[in-house]
């Protein structure tokens, strides 16, 4: 009889790494929507595969590279059979069936039988003493074999080749490399890289046959030796064969399902069978194939939602950054390098350090890259490149690294540091305990060393020097995303969100979360406030905010603090005051005991301490005197700063001050994707350091300059000239569309330098400045927005008493 | 004291937010979720300190203002990996009113 109350079967095959991660995400996702079965021909737990080679190295144990233990497996009721291979898929019963016999019922299937190593078909390949590079039955034949000492000929002289080389030679073995090429590992080096790999390899005490080509191995019973085509022979008493894997697609096959080099699979990763799927190094996926980690977890996360009925997210590729896991050498290679007709290189090469980097480009972006001996900014690169950055600005400085865009605290190399530098001075977390969750809790992304460590949690600026961490702690890592979630409610990245927003005309928050099928029905408190700015910024004068989805400082409009009072900073226009506001500050802050009064450096007055139930009538007080709120709190038009300009100044050009104050009577109220703090000059001297503001001006005698995307805060960074304007008005009009542009397409929490980065000055340009007609157009949408934004928000709340529930306390109780 | 105190109407919380009880020198934070639940907690996040209250509320969480740190708002306990615990004190809905059982050791 059938059981409609029973849990769908899902059957795992593979207990490897990207079906035991598809199996992770599923259960976070949809706990108990199947009964789950996994059969892992190896008799082991899923164990991280890439750590085979420290294993073999010596520098792991099997125990540290276990992922899931046996109590994973119970705890969340998913059924093991370990040892056990699976013979045959029969989809018309759908059934899987063991090499037992035994027939085992699915409802839904998922294939990650990973890959086979390529055996090369040569006489004396079943000789005994003959292994390849794939498992921990491998590991253990090798460590078997070294153990005994003598010689070893590995043939293949790429990753996998070289780190079984590398580990056999550090337990001990004299180790002949043999490969095919004249070059190493040719797929991810170009010859010089590949030269100084091998000269570092030599001089570790690895020997290399190279170009050569392996003809006969050699023996009875035991292999004893190793000849090559050209009639030369080398003694061996074990050879590994490295030369590649090949998708396992034998059961796939055999069931009838698409295969071509590897299983066929859409974006969804189904198979030409809906009701199953595969992941892993067992699957083609847009003609690709992949034998890294990060595409399999990408894959393994859409799988999971699939399977999850969730149904949104789609694989599209991931682009793949590889490093040589042996200990000392520092080597990287990610995208595209060979030459081509439209591609330009930029090479440093410095032989007597040691020292190699190229860099490939074509149109303005970073398509390759490949760096020996300092591979500090690898990640940098590979995030260039994932995102296909316009570089054009930076070209100049491109080869020098991160570090030489201006961060904060310069450019530190992580591998070098000592285990008690501070990585995250936001946090005050220490390299040592990031490698040690890394190690302990077997973390994977950025994303986990955040949530474990709080590293790069804050302010952000220590992403990078967590990726290297991560990247010389795993060995392996490649960060692979090209759209990033927003947050791990959606698998939608900010762009998509805002896309859909516009083009669905979805009106309020709960109805995206719904349309785009959100994970949880009211978000975190990472989507919800980037979702109401992007309804914000849509829909002017008909969104109607969503207080509850603002940060605190937006909702009651102060700043919080430490000890939860708040800080009150009134609007200066240009930085201009009078005695009449200073009194009635100076009233205030008497008033309501104000413990700290402080100049801002953006040319404001910031009261510090104020209770938050003092706040309205603070605001009241202040707004007798004509003062209004500085959104001193908000994603907003902070300050224009300004200099006296003409009015005092012997040298100033043009009323700085008063453009400045025009500036900000139109610009202010309006919300905006990250802060704007602004700044005019009255000369190029430059005392209101408009070079380092959101948006600047400097004035000169012929007119005004507009600068924009300079920063001094966690990076530092000197603005860029957008163009050149005779007139005030002209000033305001460029600037005013510059804004609006930022509004319409910024990322929720993106300054302006970063969205520039991103973008590209020349859109930018193009869109503020040389299109008149589109200039005009994003004026007249920022001017209808701020009809809607002008209202001052401390008199609303002050006179209005509108949302007066902010700031009561429900009820005060005496303590009986 | 003991026992349920009527603090205000349910209504007093708009959803998706909270509101703090001040009982002498201690401040409780009231939340109301998006599906009329109400829970209360000690307005102190374990992390540093923070006011719970001011918090965004989403699901049956608050995330704290000042460090992100996220509290489970039925258990009180900092969400994994974080670790720490707010207490908790009982709070129900009755005919419209929102009453409040504080704590015993919190008088």
């Amino acid at each position: 009889m059938l059981d409609f109350t029973a849990k769908p079967r899902l059957v795992v095959i593979g207990n490897g790494m990207a079906g035991i991660r598809t199996i992770e995400h599923l259960i976070e996702r949809a706990p108990d929507l199947y009964q789950i079965t996994v059969f892992g021909a190896e008799p082991h737990v899923n164990y991280n595969r890439i750590l085979l080679s420290p294993v073999l190295a010596g520098e792991k144990t099997l125990e540290e590279i276990v992922l899931n233990p046996e109590s994973w497996y119970q705890e969340h009721n998913v059924k093991l059979r370990k040892g056990e291979q699976v013979e045959m898929i029969d989809r018309r019963t759908r059934e899987v069936v063991t090499a037992t016999g035994e027939r085992v019922s699915y409802d839904r299937l998922l294939i990650a039988t990973g890959s086979h190593p390529i055996m090369l078909p040569l006489p004396g390949g079943r000789l005994q003493g003959v292994v390849s590079y794939r498992d921990i039955s491998d590991v253990n034949l090798m460590l078997d074999a070294a153990r005994r000492g003598g010689r070893a000929v590995v043939i293949g002289g790429g990753l996998l080749g070289l780190e079984a080389a590398n580990g056999l030679m550090k337990r001990g073995m004299e180790v002949t490399v043999v490969h095919l090429v004249d070059t190493l590992m040719e797929r991810q080096l170009d010859k010089t890289a590949g030269d100084m790999l091998r000269e570092s390899l030599e001089a570790r005490g690895l020997r290399f046959k190279m170009p050569a080509q392996t003809q006969a191995i050699l023996g009875d019973d035991r292999v004893t030796g190793v000849r090559f085509a050209d009639g030369e022979g080398v003694a061996a008493d074990l050879v590994v064969m490295a030369v590649g894997i090949r998708p396992n697609v034998d059961l796939a096959k055999k069931a009838g399902l698409h295969c071509e080099r590897g299983i066929v699979v859409s974006d969804t990763m189904q198979t030409f069978d809906g009701r199953i799927y595969a992941v892993g190094e067992c699957v083609q996926h847009r003609r690709q194939t992949y034998g890294l980690v990060a595409p399999l977890f990408d894959q393994a996360k859409v799988c999971a939602n699939h399977l999850a009925f969730s149904g949104f997210a789609r694989y599209e590729g991931s682009s793949v950054s590889t490093k040589l896991k042996v200990t000392g050498i520092d080597l990287f290679s990610a995208g595209d390098f060979g030459g081509g007709d439209n591609r330009e290189e930029i090479v440093l090469h410095d032989a007597g350090a040691g020292v190699y980097k190229r860099l490939v480009l074509q149109d303005n972006k970073l398509i390759g890259a490949v760096l020996y001996g300092d591979t500090g900014d690898g990640a940098w690169y590979f995030k260039l490149l994932r995102e296909g950055a316009d570089v054009g600005q930076i070209r100049d400085r491109l080869m020098f690294g991160e570090g030489q865009e201006s961060k904060a605290g310069g450019g530190a190399k992580a591998a070098a540091l000592s285990d008690d530098a501070e990585i995250c001075g936001c946090n005050g977390v220490c390299k040592g305990t990031i490698v040690k969750a890394i190690a302990e809790k077997k973390l994977f992304t950025v994303e986990d060393v955040r949530a474990h460590t709080k590293a790069s949690a804050s302010c952000g600026s220590c992403t990078s020097l967590v990726e290297q961490i991560l990247a010389s702690t795993l060995g392996d890592y490649s960060e692979a995303p090209k759209t990033k979630p927003i947050c791990g409610c959606t698998s939608f990245g900010h762009d998509d969100v805002r896309r859909a927003i516009v083009e669905q005309q979805l009106k309020t928050v709960p109805e995206a979360m719904t349309l785009l099928g959100w994970l949880k029905p009211d978000g975190c408190h990472v989507c919800r406030p980037a979702l109401n700015y992007y309804l914000l910024a849509a829909w002017p004068g008909e969104y109607r905010d969503d207080p509850q989805s603002r940060f605190i400082n937006e909702r009651v409009h102060a700043n919080i603090q430490r000890d939860g009072t708040f800080s009150v900073v009134p609007r200066m226009w240009g930085g201009v005051t009078s005695p009449d506001e200073l009194r009635a500050i100076a009233d205030v802050a008497d008033k309501f005991q104000i413990p700290t009064v402080k100049v801002t450096g953006g040319q404001r007055i910031d009261l510090l301490g104020v209770k938050k139930q003092d706040l309205p009538e603070v605001w009241g007080d202040l707004n007798k005197a004509g003062l209004v709120s500085g959104h001193a709190y908000g994603k907003a038009l902070r300050t224009v700063k300004t200099c006296v300009g003409t009015d005092w100044c012997r040298f100033g050009t043009q009323d700085s001050t008063g453009l400045g104050i025009r500036l900000e009577k139109f610009l202010w109220g309006s919300w905006t994707p990250a802060k704007v703090k602004m700044a005019v000059s009255g000369c190029p001297r430059n005392c209101a350091e408009a070079t380092c503001k959101d948006i600047g001006v400097i004035c000169v005698d012929s007119g005004y300059e507009i600068q924009f995307a300079g920063a001094a805060g966690l990076h530092i960074k000197g603005t860029e000239l957008l163009t050149k304007v005779a007139t005030e008005d002209e000033c305001i009009e460029v600037i005013a569309a510059l804004v609006q542009l930022y509004r319409e397409r910024a990322r929720y929490g993106e300054r302006i330098y970063k969205w520039c980065d991103r973008t590209g000055l020349e859109i930018i340009r193009k869109a503020v400045v040389d299109d008149l007609s589109q200039r005009r157009a994003l004026f007249a949408r920022f001017a209808f927005s701020q009809q809607f934004a002008q209202s001052d928000p401390w008199a609303e709340r002050a006179e209005k008493r509108t949302a007066e529930h902010e700031f009561a306390p429900l009820a005060e109780l005496e303590v009986a | 004291m003991s026992g349920w105190i009527d603090v205000g109407s349910a209504q007093d919380i708009p959803r998706l937010g909270a509101r703090v009880v001040r009982l002498g020198a201690l401040a409780i934070a009231v939340f109301r979720t998006a599906d009329d639940a109400y829970f209360a907690l000690d307005d102190r996040c374990p992390h540093r300190g923070g006011p719970l209250a001011q918090g965004i509320v989403h699901g049956h969480k608050v995330t704290c203002p000042l460090h992100n740190f996220v509290i489970d708002l039925e258990s009180g306990s900092a969400v994994a990996p974080d670790e720490g615990c707010a207490r908790r004190h009982a709070v129900k809905v009755e005919a419209g009113r929102l009453m409040l059982a504080p704590a015993m050791a919190a008088v």
